[in-house]
């Protein structure tokens, strides 16, 4: 290699590595050092604790709480998020009139895309403002609002949605799933559209009908598509931060109640980092999110793995 | 292949759903049912999808009490004048801030990115791989890890509640994902016009400013989209990083974060048609740019997802 060539590839590198390195690798590493640390932030001296900070955590009742909400939200955010996007998509691409065994898409299905990718432009700031006016726990909000039409709310003693302590977390998952269904309604929908239509004309021959069609060649095609959007649907369960910060009541800051009902990681650790001002604290529990999170990729590539099939 | 397709061909002697080989009337009938049927689903959620939002854009016309009443009543004020209120609580504020972020962030996370990810596709030198891996990993870590020492990173920097301090994070953060993608991308170009540039002289950096990445704009459109609507959404960063350090210290807000403020604001304020019109306001360029560009903001989301 040329001198020249060294200087440029060095010249093109130093600023990208210099950035990534200064914000964001940093950051990562000293997060474990602070983690075994007391630091309350504001001081500038700590001492090494050990794992006490990991001991406190097991035994903080408001962690472990979150925790568990994360992983009803894992479960539940990307099994609705997925169905609802798959039916829909299905219905879009092979829910027209046949005739080469339910490949032709209803009329309009260009508009419905557009509608239902609408919005994932929209910040979760946006989501968040729309679904706390909608979940308003008089009669003017949407939801409470047309129950009482229905009679299926009293109009005296409207539904506090986000004050519930069982209600709470599902009224947020509707909220993300609203979100989200549009994204991956359109990517499933691509997918599908990139099966070779001959397949279908293959199986409609031989006899299938239009389930067996979807359940025997859509979906096996569609399948790493679904393991995409499960771990992609996995990290929004992860976050969750937004919505629960500004949609739930506070505890103390950053959302989270009724009761620590609906708190999730996110919300705790930013809680003891900003709000009690527990650095080293907040740095133990980055960790366990960051443990969880490896732990549940390696999961779902195992739990999915399925031959690839090349077409 | 043939798996799936011995499987449908067992299935009419045993799968209960099974019927005898299709005939076109009996098709027919089916489809029609499904048709109906699909289409009220589909129009089912697309009214979801409308309803709540066309409501809350009017309610911004309706008056505080009017909101806390009943869901259903027509808006009675109709006058813009809600808008400029919005606009001179902070939404206009809210607003430039995020403008000024974003003009900066967005192309030096195209020019970095680009960079690192075309050096690392087309040039060989030791170490290659690592650096490769070490920009892509970063994808797989919850930012939440890098939060509470990234405070202290940029508090020691002097850039708190600054736009340089947010613009370099969100370049940084936007790393891992804009040269996982574009390295990708630089790897599908042709060579020749590679080779051919430099025989003609022409130095490296020339070579990648004036021939690649131009051949490049598809992939440099499908991230420039994805960065820019990320990067316009984001929360947790500037909630951590754009927060007034002292009492003379402005409030630097962008949209999202100012957005969750009016809310807070407005509800104890009692003038909830203001936080409707900033909502509004704040949904006008994301509508219009992605009915300008419903097919490109749809392509380049899910295939940069998908790559």
């Amino acid at each position: 290699m040329r001198k020249g060539q060294h200087r440029f590839v060095a010249g093109f590198l130093f600023v990208p590595v210099a950035l990534y390195l200064i914000f964001v690798i940093w950051p990562y590493i000293q997060t474990f050092g602070y983690s075994l640390t007391d630091w309350k932030g504001q001081s500038q001296t700590f001492k090494f604790v050990g794992l006490d900070n990991y001991k406190a955590l097991f035994e903080d009742d408001v962690f472990m709480q979150a925790i568990w909400h994360n992983i009803l939200f894992l479960i539940f955010i990307p099994a609705i998020t997925i169905l609802l996007a798959l039916f829909f998509a299905f219905m879009l691409n092979a829910g027209g009139r046949s005739r080469a065994g339910g490949v032709s898409g209803v009329a309009g299905s260009s508009f419905y895309k557009v509608v239902y990718f609408f919005p994932q432009v929209l910040s979760l700031a946006i989501v968040a403002v729309l679904f706390n006016a909608v979940y308003r726990s008089d009669g003017g909000g949407l939801l409470n609002g047309f129950l009482i039409k229905l009679g299926l709310v009293d109009a005296q003693n409207p539904m506090e949605w986000l004050n519930e302590p069982n209600l709470v977390l599902w009224m947020l998952m509707i909220a993300v799933v609203w979100h989200g269904v549009g994204f991956y309604l359109v990517l499933f929908s691509a997918a599908m559209q990139s099966i070779p239509k001959d397949i279908y004309e293959a199986a409609l021959i031989d006899g299938a009908g239009r389930n067996q069609s979807f359940f025997r060649i859509t979906l096996p095609l569609l399948w790493e598509s679904v393991q995409t959007a499960w771990v992609y649907l996995g990290i929004v369960a992860m976050d969750m931060f937004v919505l629960v910060s500004s949609m739930t009541q506070n505890m103390g800051a950053y959302g989270g109640g009724p009761d620590h009902k609906s708190d999730v990681m996110s919300t705790v650790m930013m809680r003891n980092f900003q709000y009690f001002g527990k650095s080293g604290y907040a740095c133990a529990m980055g960790v366990v999110m960051l443990l969880l999170t490896l732990v549940l990729s390696v999961v779902m590539l195992r739990a999915t793995r399925r031959d690839r099939v090349e077409f | 292949m043939s798996a799936p397709i011995k499987e449908t061909a067992d299935a009419p002697v045993r799968g209960p759903v099974a019927k005898t080989p299709v005939r076109p009337g009996d098709d027919r009938s089916e489809g029609v049912v499904l048709n109906v049927f699909s289409h009220g689903f589909l129009a089912l959620w697309a009214l979801l999808i409308i309803l709540p939002l066309l409501w809350l854009v009017l309610s911004s016309f309706k008056t505080d009490t009017q909101i806390g009443g009943s869901a259903f009543g027509w808006p009675q004020n109709w006058s813009l004048d809600v808008f400029g209120r919005a606009w001179d609580k902070g939404i206009g504020d809210y607003f430039l801030n995020t403008v000024i972020v974003l003009v900066f962030s967005v192309p030096l996370t195209m020019l970095f990115g680009s960079m690192a990810a075309y050096v690392l596709a087309r040039y060989e030198f030791w170490g290659n791989r690592f650096l490769y891996y070490f920009f892509v990993a970063g994808a797989m870590f919850p930012v939440f890890l890098a939060l509470v020492p990234l405070f202290f990173m940029v508090k020691r920097l002097d850039m708190l509640n600054t736009y340089q301090g947010l613009i370099l994070v969100y370049v940084a953060y936007s790393m891992p994902f804009t040269v996982f993608f574009m390295h990708a991308f630089f790897r599908t170009l042709p060579t020749a016009v590679f080779e051919a540039a430099i025989l003609d002289g022409a130095s490296h950096s020339r070579t990648f400013f004036q021939v690649m990445l131009p051949m490049a704009k598809p992939g440099l459109v499908s991230v420039g989209i994805f960065n820019t609507l990320g990067q316009w959404n984001q929360f947790i960063l500037p909630t951590v990083l754009m927060q007034p350090q002292s009492g003379d210290d402005p409030e630097r807000y962008v949209l999202t974060q100012g957005l969750i403020q009016l809310q807070q604001q407005q509800g104890y304020a009692s003038d909830l048609p203001v936080l409707f019109a900033g909502v509004t306001i704040a949904m006008i360029p994301m509508l219009v740019v992605y009915l300008s560009f419903q097919r490109q903001v749809q392509a380049g989301l899910t295939s940069a997802t998908l790559k």
